[in-house]
C-alpha cells in the first residue's frame, strides 16, 4: 500500500442535504494507474461521492485532495480542467448530436482569430475517427447521431472523450450497467486500457463480477459510511459479494423467516391437538346420542 | 475487436451510399426547402402574372423579412429548449418605447431606441432568469411576460397620448439616419424593396454560421438536447438559455424599430399574436418543440412560406379571413413531412448500425 503517491485523495468527508446524511466520514483514494472499484447497494452514497469529486457538490465536512494539493471544486468544468473526468450513467452524451460534436462537447477546438474563430469541424471528424479507432471501433461516418448507436459504442465514445483531453482520474458510474455480457466486456477492456495507460480509474458497480475482473482496490459503501478499502488479495469474490449483499441483513432475515416456519409449526400441533380433542368430544356426543336413542 | 482490420472498404461503400439522399434528409430544413417549392409552384400557376418576376419577389420579401428576423431568432431559442410567448408583444413594446421617449419626452430617436433596447434585454433576461431559476416551464414564464407586456402597452400609451398610437415619429431628431440605417425603401431593378430584406439575409447568415460553425453553435444544440448532460460536461447551460431569451428580445427590438421607422408611428397593439406564428415558422423550418434540433436557415424558409401565403392569397383574391386555416394546415403538414424525413433519416442510419454489428459479431 506504499507504492506511488495517491491521484486523488478524501478524508473523512461527510456531505448533508438538509438533514439527510447521504455521506458520513468517507476517505477514499486512487493512485495512477490502478482500478478502484466502488460498490455499494442503491442508496449507499455512491452517487454523492463521485459527484464530490467531480466537483458537482462540495463536501459539507473533511479534506479533498488533488495531486497532493487541498483543493474545492465549485464546478464539473474545475475538475475537468484539472484532469477529473466524469463519464455518467446518461453518458453526457446528447443523442440528437452527431458523434463529433459529442466528442468535443464544452471543449471545442477552434480555429481562426476574433469574430472568425470558429469550431474547427474537420479536425474533430478526423480526431474522432481516429480516437475511436485507438478502441477498435471504425465509425465511418462521424456525423451519425449518437442516439442511433448501440449502448457499448455510447459507452466506449464517453471513455475515448474523458483520454482524449488528459484525464489524470477517470470517474466511471456503472458504465456496465445496461448492458449485454458481450458489450459489457468491451467496456471492461476499456477500463483496463484506461489503466495501462497511468490513469487512476475509478470503477462504480453493482456489479460484483465486473469489479472483481478490473478491480486491484474495492471500497465499499453502506448506508453513506465505508465498509472499509481492500485489496484484491485481502478480499476474495466470495467475501465480497457478501459483503456488498449486506450479509448481516441478509442473516437477520432468514432468521425471521425461520422464526416464522417454527412459529407455524407449533401452531400447527397446537391445531391438530385441537383437532383431536374435537374429534373425541364428537364421539362421545355420539355415543351419548346413540344410547339416548 | 478485428473488424477494423477487414471491414473498411465496405463501410466505405455504405457512406457513399447515405451520402446524397442522406445527407439531404438528415438536415432539418428539407420539409421546408419542400414546403416552400410547393407553395411557390402553386402560387405560379394559379396566378403567375402577379407572381414570376421580380414585383412578386419584391412583395414576398418585404411580407417575410421582418418575420424572418424575429423566427431566426425564435428558432435559436427553440433549439435551446425554451420558448418565448412574449416575442410577438415585445415588438410592440420596444416601438412604443421608443416612439414615446422621443415624441413625448424630446430624445433623440438614437437616445431612445438604445433605452428601448436596453428595456428589451432586460426583459429577455429576466424571462431567461425566471425560467432557469424556478425550472417553471418557459410557456408559464412568458406567457405571464406576454400578457403584462400587453396590458402595459396599452396602458402607458394611453396615459401618456390619451391614444392608442403614438404618431409623428418621424419629426423628431434622428429619425432620417435611423431609417436609413434600419429600413428604408430602395430600388433595385425597377422594383422597390425594403431594406429589412438585407438585415434578414444577413442575420439568417450569422445564425447559422453561429449554430454550424461556431462552439456557441454545439452549447445551444447541447443544452437544448439535454440540459443536464451539457452541464456535466462543462457547458454553462443556464447562461446559454438566458443569453438565447436576449437574444429573442433583442430581435424583437430590432423589428420594433424598424415598424417605428417605416410607419412612422407605433401602435399599442403592435405584435400580438405574431409569437405564435413566429413559432410555427420556426416549426415548419424543422425545430423540434423538445429542443435540440433545427436550423436557422430553415426558420428563415418558414417565414418565406408564410410570406408567400399571404402575399398569394391577396393576388388569387381569396378572402383573406382563410389566411389563419391556411397557416394551421401548412404546420400540420409541415409537421408531417419534418417527422417522416427525421425518422427515415435514422432508420437509415440505425440500418447501417445494425449492418456493423452484423458484420461484427459474424467475425470471431
Amino acid at each position: 500500500m506504499s507504492q506511488a503517491q495517491p491521484l486523488l485523495e478524501t478524508q473523512s468527508i461527510s456531505k448533508l442535504f438538509g438533514s439527510v446524511i447521504a455521506l458520513n466520514d468517507v476517505s477514499f483514494s486512487v493512485r495512477p494507474a490502478e482500478v478502484h472499484c466502488l460498490l455499494g447497494d442503491n442508496g449507499a452514497g455512491k452517487s454523492t461521492l463521485i459527484k464530490i469529486l467531480s466537483g458537482v457538490h462540495q463536501p459539507t465536512e473533511g479534506a479533498y485532495f488533488f495531486e497532493g494539493e487541498p483543493v474545492s471544486f465549485n464546478s464539473p468544468r474545475e475538475a475537468l480542467e484539472r484532469g477529473i473526468a466524469t463519464v455518467y450513467q446518461d453518458l453526457a452524451l446528447i443523442p440528437l448530436m452527431p458523434i463529433w460534436r459529442n466528442f468535443f462537447l464544452g471543449l471545442e477546438p477552434t480555429k481562426g482569430w476574433g469574430p472568425f474563430k470558429r469550431f474547427d469541424a474537420d479536425f474533430a471528424k478526423k480526431t474522432v475517427r481516429e480516437e475511436l479507432l485507438k478502441m477498435g471501433i471504425d465509425i465511418r461516418d462521424p456525423g451519425q447521431a449518437v442516439g442511433t448507436m448501440s449502448g457499448g459504442e455510447r459507452q466506449s465514445i464517453a471513455i475515448a472523450r474523458a483520454v482524449y483531453f488528459g484525464a489524470k482520474v477517470l470517474i466511471l458510474d456503472e458504465p456496465t450497467a445496461a448492458l449485454g455480457v458481450k458489450q459489457a466486456g468491451v467496456v471492461l477492456k476499456y477500463v483496463v486500457q484506461a489503466k495501462t495507460r497511468g490513469l487512476g480509474v475509478v470503477f462504480i458497480t453493482h456489479n460484483p463480477h465486473h469489479a472483481y475482473a478490473v478491480g486491484d482496490r474495492f471500497t465499499i459503501l453502506k448506508r453513506g459510511r465505508t465498509l472499509g478499502t481492500f485489496t484484491k488479495e485481502e478480499l476474495s469474490r466470495e467475501e465480497m459479494i457478501r459483503l456488498m449483499s449486506g450479509a448481516d441483513e441478509l442473516d437477520a432475515i432468514s432468521h425471521e423467516l425461520e422464526e416464522i416456519a417454527r412459529r407455524e409449526e407449533t401452531v400447527d400441533q397446537e391445531l391438530a391437538q385441537v383437532d383431536k380433542q374435537l374429534a373425541k368430544t364428537l364421539e362421545k356426543l355420539d355415543d351419548d346420542t346413540g344410547t339416548v336413542q | 475487436m478485428t473488424v477494423t482490420a477487414t471491414s473498411p472498404p465496405k463501410a466505405d461503400e455504405r457512406v457513399a451510399e447515405l451520402g446524397l439522399v442522406g445527407i439531404l434528409l438528415r438536415r432539418p430544413e428539407v420539409g421546408a426547402v419542400l414546403g416552400a417549392l410547393v407553395v411557390w409552384v402553386f402560387f405560379a400557376i394559379v396566378t403567375p402574372e402577379h407572381w414570376i418576376g421580380l414585383g412578386g419577389v419584391a412583395r414576398i420579401v418585404d411580407s417575410s423579412s421582418t418575420l424572418g428576423i424575429m423566427a431566426i431568432a425564435v428558432a435559436l431559442l427553440m433549439i435551446g429548449g425554451e420558448f418565448d410567448l412574449s416575442a410577438g408583444v415585445m415588438t410592440g413594446t420596444s416601438g412604443l418605447i421608443a416612439g414615446l421617449l422621443s415624441t413625448q419626452a424630446g430624445l433623440n430617436f438614437w437616445a431612445a431606441a438604445a433605452i428601448a433596447l436596453a428595456f428589451a434585454l432586460l426583459v429577455g433576461y429576466i424571462n431567461g432568469m425566471m425560467v432557469v431559476k424556478t425550472g417553471l416551464p418557459s410557456f408559464i414564464v412568458t406567457l405571464a411576460t406576454f400578457f403584462i407586456l400587453r396590458g402595459a402597452n396599452v396602458g402607458v400609451t394611453k396615459m401618456l397620448t390619451d391614444q392608442v398610437r403614438v404618431s409623428g415619429i418621424d419629426k423628431v431628431a434622428g429619425f432620417g439616419l435611423a431609417r436609413q440605417v434600419f429600413n428604408t425603401e430602395i430600388t433595385l431593378f425597377g422594383e422597390r424593396f425594403w431594406t429589412a430584406f438585407i438585415w434578414w439575409i444577413v442575420l439568417t447568415l450569422i445564425a447559422t454560421w453561429i449554430l454550424q460553425r461556431t462552439h456557441w453553435g454545439n452549447w445551444i444544440y447541447a443544452t437544448g438536447g439535454d440540459a443536464n448532460a451539457a452541464r456535466n460536461v462543462g457547458v454553462p447551460a443556464t447562461k446559454v438559455k438566458i443569453a438565447l431569451f436576449m437574444t429573442t428580445a433583442g430581435a424583437a427590438w430590432l423589428v420594433g424599430i424598424m415598424n417605428d421607422v417605416r410607419l412612422r408611428s407605433a401602435v399599442a397593439s403592435q405584435g400580438i399574436g405574431q409569437e405564435f406564428v413566429y413559432i410555427i415558422a420556426a416549426v415548419i423550418g424543422g425545430c423540434l418543440l423538445t429542443g435540440g434540433y433545427g436550423s436557422a436557415i430553415g426558420a428563415a424558409i418558414g417565414a418565406l412560406i408564410f410570406g408567400m401565403a399571404r402575399v398569394g392569397i391577396v393576388f388569387v383574391g381569396w378572402p383573406t379571413d382563410w389566411f389563419f386555416s391556411f397557416l394551421g394546415v401548412m404546420l400540420l403538414v409541415a409537421v408531417l413531412v419534418n417527422n417522416y424525413t427525421r425518422a427515415r433519416a435514422e432508420a437509415m442510419t440505425t440500418a447501417m448500425a445494425k449492418a456493423r454489428t452484423e458484420t461484427e459479431e459474424a467475425e470471431p
